[in-house]
């Protein structure tokens, strides 16, 4: 046991030693929290849009200066014809055209109707949706004023909206889990299986296996360290999530943490497994990174909505595990639901964690014959 | 010259006689370009909704069928348990919950306006807005109906209103394919540049083959050329297979001009690799730049536009997007493929592109030390 | 066949890492055409030394001529007119013989009629005729070290640096490794090597020894056997390198 812990202390202080690692244990999940909490928004602020007003008149004016007052959108240019419409986007410095048709003001007035065309640049489909969404909010209540006073009794049925687990609707309830999620599976999966492979490369593993240390010990004595370091990142993500988004756990915080260490000694034992496939450490770089974190950042829902997909990549998700673990912290950190409602996901985490530990022990085996 | 043409030579037989990388090389662009290309969309094919309807009458059934009948809304349940509701919720198997009160129908018919009450999942904001959106849409257009139906109108108010349409161009149907595939490929030049320039340099400090060649009269851009030249062009072979595959397997227009994309991929590149050898002159070992990179290259990809519009970032951060290689490319090659936007329009993204490949090839030069 | 002219002149050269001293103040001279041995323990700042004459380190203080060339100012002109050959084995090991050559033929300038030339040459010279095609990987222990030394003379620098060539080779093969070194001596070429071997000491025209940043003595194996009244270069180093005694004579 001594023995065991002193090559704990020795794995613990190569990790702190080396100043990049630590940088990048707790660096990366700072910068990708900012990141994601503050740069990574699809809120429309001040879009550049152009007008091509073929009535000018004042009615025509009184929208246009509600398109550009409401925040979302700031005039860009303003047309004289059809033809430089195509010239402003393709220069990509105006989002969309606002065309209001000639005699628009005239035709409201004794037609009672008159269109506004927008012309989006679809290249950016996000976008240009939000655009066309925005503006015919704007222009849903420009109706309504038209309309008077006297419509507002008579609009019966009148929505009350509640949003549920996020009333501010902050961006960053979507992306911390996700990070969480990421982050875990980076320090612990990727870093664990090339530290192991690193030693294979170096043959310093064959030092350590003829020490009196088992071999079981030395793969323990190597996790261990990560193991404590990524509970401390858990633990500090969640402190910058809640001081810089006041984003709380809202579910039993003991239940969290118990799911966290579920899913951080799965992650363990995928790099466990990892290295028991990898030959060198540019494989385990390329079987972690295209196997693992691709998969995950794509098909875990965190930024790319997994019901939009294509079939298979639905049931590609199905059997990823950071998708499970996602829905479990959203379920509890969010919507605080408790076990009941996660031990579906809880256990396939858990037959996921022993099925890579198992194989894991296979593969040394063999190796070791 | 003669010299630069020789460390080529080596980087080459190095590379191929890797068996895994030798591989790599054909494989990574295939398998993003029909990994990622198809996977992102953000469009919302349907929502899922659970009604409560308290009333049961045909002014309340009216309401849900417009609500059926449109292809954005899928009614997953109906109930008559706020429970329930919730519960389904909880467990992700509705998005919107729509409760419509009793005596709607009959407080309806008198003029009497009704609340209903609407429950979004807000978890993601985004998408719980727009849902809420649509969902608003449907209940005042059945407003609208009634009026125009003449039901309690009143006397003397003539209904105006300002008719909206839209088009899309350059992606008629929003097609988010179209959108994605210009910034894989320069997702797919990036990573492939960055990665293996990167790796290659820290792998000859690491096994002390280095050593040798600095003992050498090499000239350090001679030594930095020969280690940028075989990857450029590993990634504009890379870039045309990820090309080909876009184009005949999803059907991506391509507008422009594919010159410019290949001389604007270059340029990029150049800045890429630069970077890449400037940063792995600081590393120790291929894990420590591998995680360095890793992070560079999810910042440059977060930051690109790729995901979310430049344009709602705050302002510090489109300031740091200035020196961001991704941003530049992701948007030119937008541009020219679906826009078909043309080196006068793309000329300032170019000619920043080119100021940061210098900027970095001139670093990598200058951090590359033939003394210790 | 060593003449007195000085290709190699070190004055006062001082390298410090911090507050650690590597070489404290060393002196000497190599003459043109001579086997200069660099003798000392481990740590005794020869690897140092050899790399700060080779220009791949720069001098704290002091003046390094090296070839005509001022080290201190101007490595890069050094690196034309020496070869190096690292403790560590540095040549490409995912490379075939052949290839390695042609690099550093190709690196050196040397034409390519001369490289393939040379190389022909050289395989023949080594023995090495059917390992042309070989990859380095494949190669023994020894191959490989005769192979970077050839690697090193290979553009005919005026000297060449040799950093513990014989580690961990067979006798066998150490022995070829010398009468490799005294041909290229032979040849006009000044050979610097270190070594903790002390046989192979014996084999230089005179030896150096460090002992903690310092040269504690310099002259030829049989002077210095001489002047401490012992039958080999081991006991004089024993007896100098010995702890607590004064080590200057």
């Amino acid at each position: 046991m001594k023995r065991f812990l002193g090559f704990v202390r020795k794995e613990f202080l190569h990790i702190f030693r080396d100043p990049l690692t630590m940088i990048i244990i707790f660096g990366i999940p700072a910068v990708q929290i900012l990141l994601f909490g503050f740069v990574v928004s699809t809120d429309l602020k001040e879009t550049k849009v152009a007008f091509l007003d073929l009535s000018k008149d004042e009615i025509t004016r009184t929208l246009s200066g509600k398109i550009c007052s409401s925040g979302f959108f700031e005039l860009g240019a303003d047309l004289t014809g059809y033809h430089e419409a195509e010239h402003v986007l393709r220069k990509n410095k105006i989002k969309a055209v606002i065309v209001f048709e000639k005699d628009f003001g005239r035709r409201l007035i004794s037609d009672g109707t008159a269109s506004v065309h927008i012309i989006a640049d679809g290249s950016e489909p996000n976008m240009a949706t939000l655009i066309t969404s925005h503006i015919s909010a704007i222009i849903a209540d420009y109706n309504r004023e038209l309309a008077g006073a006297g419509l507002q009794q008579v609009l019966l049925v009148q929505p009350e909206v509640r949003m549920f687990y996020n009333p501010t609707l902050k961006g960053q309830f979507m992306f911390v889990p996700g990070v969480i999620t990421l982050i875990m599976l980076l320090i612990c999966a990727l870093m664990t299986s090339i530290t192991i492979t690193r030693e294979k490369e170096f043959g310093t593993m064959e030092v350590l296996l003829v020490s009196p240390l088992r071999p079981a010990q030395i793969i323990l004595g190597k996790v261990l360290p990560y193991f404590i370091l990524s509970f401390v990142d858990v633990i500090l993500i969640l402190l910058l999530s809640w001081f810089v988004f006041e984003l709380p756990v809202k579910g039993s915080l003991a239940l969290l943490l118990a799911e966290l260490m579920l899913y951080i000694l799965m992650s363990l034992s995928l790099g466990i497994l990892i290295s028991t496939v990898a030959k060198n450490m540019q494989q385990a770089i390329f079987i972690s990174l295209v196997g693992m974190m691709l998969p995950t950042v794509l098909l875990s829902g965190f930024i790319i909505p997994v019901e939009s997909m294509p079939m298979p990549y639905q049931w590609v998700s199905k059997i990823l595990p950071p998708a499970y673990f996602i829905t479990i912290i959203k379920n509890i950190m969010i919507k605080g639901t408790g076990f009941l409602y996660v031990w579906k996901e809880t256990l396939f985490l858990l037959v996921f964690t022993l099925a890579a530990i198992g194989l894991s022990i296979r593969n040394f085996k063999i190796r070791l014959q | 010259m003669k010299v630069i043409l020789y460390l080529i030579r080596k980087e080459f037989l190095q590379i191929f006689r890797d068996r895994f990388l030798g591989k790599a090389i054909f494989a990574v662009p295939v398998v993003q370009m029909l990994l990622l290309v198809p996977a992102v969309t953000f469009e919302i094919r349907h929502v899922n909704l659970c009604v409560i309807d308290r009333d049961m009458t045909p002014a309340s059934r009216e309401l849900t069928g417009q609500l059926e009948g449109s292809s954005f809304f899928r009614i997953t349940r109906k109930t008559f348990s706020e429970e329930e509701a919730r519960t389904m919720m909880h467990r992700n198997r509705c998005d919107l919950i729509l409760q419509i009160p009793e005596g709607f129908g009959r407080n309806i018919a008198r003029g009497i306006p009704v609340p209903v009450q609407v429950g979004v999942n807000a978890i993601n904001a985004s998408n719980a807005q727009l849902s809420w959106g649509y969902l608003n849409g449907v209940i005042q257009t059945y407003n609208l109906n009634r009026l125009k139906k003449g039901a309690g109108m009143p006397a003397g108010v003539q209904l105006q209103q300002v008719s909206l349409s839209n088009r899309y161009w350059y992606n008629e149907m929003l097609n988010y394919r179209h959108y994605m595939m210009p910034g894989v490929l320069g997702i797919l030049v990036l990573a492939i540049g960055f990665i293996l320039a990167g790796l290659n340099l820290v792998k000859e400090k690491e096994s002390g083959t280095i050593e040798q060649i600095n003992v050498t009269p090499v000239k350090k851009y001679q030594f930095i050329l020969g280690k940028m030249t075989p990857f450029l062009l590993i990634g504009l072979v890379d870039l045309a297979i990820g090309l080909t595959i876009g184009i005949f397997t999803f059907g991506v227009p391509f507008q422009g001009s594919i010159l410019l994309l290949f001389l604007s991929s270059a340029v990029f590149l150049v800045g890429v690799l630069g970077l890449a050898l400037f940063m792995s002159t600081f590393a120790r070992t291929q894990q420590q730049f591998m995680f360095t990179g890793f992070f560079f290259i999810i910042v440059f990809v977060l930051m690109s536009g790729i995901f979310t519009p430049l344009e709602s970032m705050p302002l510090w951060a489109q300031k740091i997007d200035l020196v961001n290689p991704m941003a530049y490319i992701m948007r030119i090659n937008r541009m020219i493929m679906l826009k078909g936007s043309g080196f006068h329009d793309l000329r300032n993204d170019l000619l920043a592109l080119v100021l940061i490949a210098t900027a970095f090839t001139t670093l990598a030069v200058w951090r590359y030390r033939k003394t210790a | 066949m060593t003449s007195r002219e000085p290709v190699i002149t070190v004055q006062n050269l001082v390298k410090r890492f911090g507050s650690f001293v590597a070489n404290d103040n060393l002196n000497f001279e190599v003459y043109a055409g001579e086997i200069f041995g660099f003798l000392g323990a481990n740590g005794a700042g020869k690897t140092t030394a050899l790399r700060i004459l080779s220009g791949l380190s720069a001098p704290t203080s002091g003046k390094v001529m090296v070839a005509g060339v001022d080290a201190g100012r101007n490595p890069e002109r050094i690196k034309r007119n020496i070869g190096y050959m690292c403790q560590r084995f540095s040549l490409y090991e995912d490379l075939t013989v052949t290839e390695n050559i042609t690099l550093y033929g190709g690196i050196y300038g040397m034409k390519r009629n001369e490289i393939r030339g040379k190389t022909a040459a050289l395989l023949e010279r080594l023995q090495f005729g059917a390992y042309g095609n070989t990859l380095i990987s494949a190669l023994p222990l020894g191959l490989r070290q005769k192979l970077a030394f050839a690697v090193a003379v290979l553009h005919q620098p005026k000297i060449v640096f040799l950093d513990e060539p014989t580690g961990g080779v067979d006798p066998i093969t150490r022995r070829q490794f010398w009468e490799m070194i005294y041909e290229t001596a032979a040849g006009g070429i000044t050979v610097f090597v270190t070594t903790h071997y002390m046989d192979e000491a014996e084999y230089c025209d005179r030896v150096s020894i460090m002992s903690e940043g310092k040269i504690v003595a310099l002259d030829t194996p049989a002077a210095l056997k001489k002047q401490y009244g012992v039958s080999s270069v081991e006991e004089v180093f024993v007896k100098i390198a010995r702890p607590g005694q004064q080590l200057i004579p």
